[in-house]
């Protein structure tokens, strides 16, 4: 044979490599928003005026003038985007048939290996969230403009989510600081590989539990805010802050209609009916 | 007083149509300095002279004596009875041909994957023998032989979830080799021809970085730095 031994075609096939990159890039930036998701949910601990002022920044009110509710739609559209992604490309590592699941089993119990486990539990948790996390996702793709401290609270009580967000709470929570821990051992170049897995360990499971009390805590206050709004649920927050620019454009719908006028003489919303989505 | 030891040890032959795989127990009275395989000597000495076990060095060199000790692979040698609990469970390697009760076919693995990964130096001109070597950068052959310490043991593809769903996972064992040989300078192989080897599922883009094989390597090699090592270098041919 003339050619060297180590003659091999030149053609190779990328898509491997993309859909890794692909499918750890897509962790990431779920993850993280996660974490923002969190921070942006939690300013109802500030105040009702705090959350609105969030909601409203996002729908670009503070850029315009006036809000934009699709700006959230179009956000949540693409997030539910990476969300699919990710749920396709992660689907390649389950255990797909009965044998495999069974030898991870018996495999973890035997070896009793935090990392090993913890896998499982990305596995469980994944598999919960194609079923819960998109019945969250098209609720705000398609209600993007109640997102608001009455709004969110009255969806949590009245429109009885708050189970949903109570399950969904742990499983991100879980999934999501237990993959970007993943992320950082499986791409991360350390000098010492096994100090630096000690550390981010411990960052990981600090972040989770500061997340996951920050989270129920979140909940609480909707929960209570919810309960306490529910005769009224369905009417629209107001917001009492004077340093909020003036909505100067009208013409928007109901709720910039509302807003430009003293909360006294706003009219009421027609009330939902009992147990309904707010 | 010294405690006794008890063992519920693995017992199967393939080869022999009569055996019925199933555990068997033994008590061994523990001695000062008592490593698994010399209790495993004293059980074939005293009490089953049939049972089969693998050792060479006896010294955790050879990796011969690789066995899940409580659930989990390490060196029968290196391990010392005295770290252990009271009763001690011994099974082979899963992911590898059992040959009987405790030992397992590594050689035949190691050697299939060796043969699919090209895990040689592989070089584009002839070598002259008449020529002195050219001297390779100290730090260098420092960092290649780090990596040459693997002993094959089979520890690390015992230890991986990603193996033993997947048999065909080439494992930290064979990502380690790959590793090396993009080292070594005298390797010609280009990072397109590692990728045509390794750059799969069944290869690098397989491996979920569950890190048993970095918790468990009995030579404590940085597996997790080389795996993700090649990671980057094999996801750059994607781009």
């Amino acid at each position: 044979m003339n050619s060297p031994d180590s003659f091999l075609p030149p053609r190779i096939d990328p898509w491997p490599a993309r859909l890794d990159l692909l499918q750890s890039a897509t962790g990431l930036v779920l993850g993280l928003f996660m974490w923002l998701h969190m921070l942006f949910v939690s300013s109802i601990l500030l105040g009702n005026d705090a959350m609105w002022t969030v909601a409203r920044f996002f729908e670009g009110y503070f850029f315009f003038g006036y809000p934009l509710p699709w700006l959230v739609s179009a956000f949540v559209a693409m997030i539910f985007a990476l969300f699919v992604t990710h749920a396709w490309l992660a689907l390649r590592k389950f255990p797909t048939h009965w044998r495999q699941h069974m030898a991870y089993m018996r495999h973890m119990r035997a070896m009793r290996h935090e990392d090993t486990f913890l896998w499982f539990v990305q596995v469980l948790t994944g598999f919960a969230m194609f079923f819960l996390a998109p019945v969250h996702l098209y609720l705000m793709l398609t209600h993007p403009e109640l997102i608001g401290p009455y709004e969110s609270a009255d969806r949590v009580w009245s429109g009885r989510m708050w189970p949903l967000y109570l399950v969904l709470l742990f499983l991100v929570e879980l999934h999501g600081g237990i993959g970007l821990y993943r992320l950082a051992v499986k791409w991360g170049d350390f000098k010492d590989a096994v100090a630096s897995r000690r550390k981010l360990k411990r960052l990981k499971w600090g972040l989770t539990v500061f997340f996951l009390v920050l989270g129920l805590a979140t909940l609480a206050a909707y929960m209570k805010l919810g309960m306490e709004h529910a005769p009224n649920a369905g009417e629209r927050y107001q917001p009492a802050v004077s340093f909020l620019p003036p909505l100067s454009k009208g013409g928007g719908g109901g709720f910039l209609a509302r807003a430009s006028v003293p909360p006294s003489q706003i009219p009421p919303n027609p009330p939902l009916a009992k147990g309904g989505m707010a | 007083m010294p405690r006794t030891l008890t063992f519920h040890v693995f017992r199967h032959n393939p080869r022999d149509p009569g055996s019925e795989p199933g555990v068997r127990e033994y008590q061994v009275e523990e001695a000062s300095g008592m490593t698994l395989f010399i209790a495993l000597t004293r059980i074939r000495e005293e009490h089953d002279p049939g049972l089969s076990f693998d050792f060479v060095c006896r010294a955790g060199v050879c990796g011969s004596c690789a066995m899940l000790i409580n659930g989990r692979p390490g060196l029968a040698c290196r391990t010392l009875t005295s770290e252990l609990p009271g009763t001690i469970s011994l099974f082979p390697l899963p992911g590898f041909e059992l040959i009987a009760d405790l030992s397992v076919n590594t050689g035949k693995w190691m050697r299939a994957m060796s043969e699919r990964l090209q895990a040689w130096v592989h070089l584009s001109c002839e070598v002259n023998l008449n020529e002195i070597e050219a001297a390779m950068d100290p730090d260098l052959a420092e960092a290649v032989y780090e990596l040459d310490r693997c002993i094959e043991c089979g520890c690390c593809v015992a230890a991986c979830g990603t193996a033993l769903m997947r048999p065909d996972f080439v494992g930290a064992v064979g990502m380690n080799k790959l590793a090396r040989f993009r080292l070594d300078p005298r390797d010609d192989r280009s990072d397109a021809e590692y990728y045509q080897l390794i750059g799969d599922d069944s290869g690098i883009f397989g491996c979920m970085s569950l890190l048993g094989c970095q918790d468990v390597c009995p030579k404590e090699l940085s597996l997790q730095t080389q795996i993700a090592y090649l990671r980057r270098a094999m996801a750059r041919q994607g781009l």
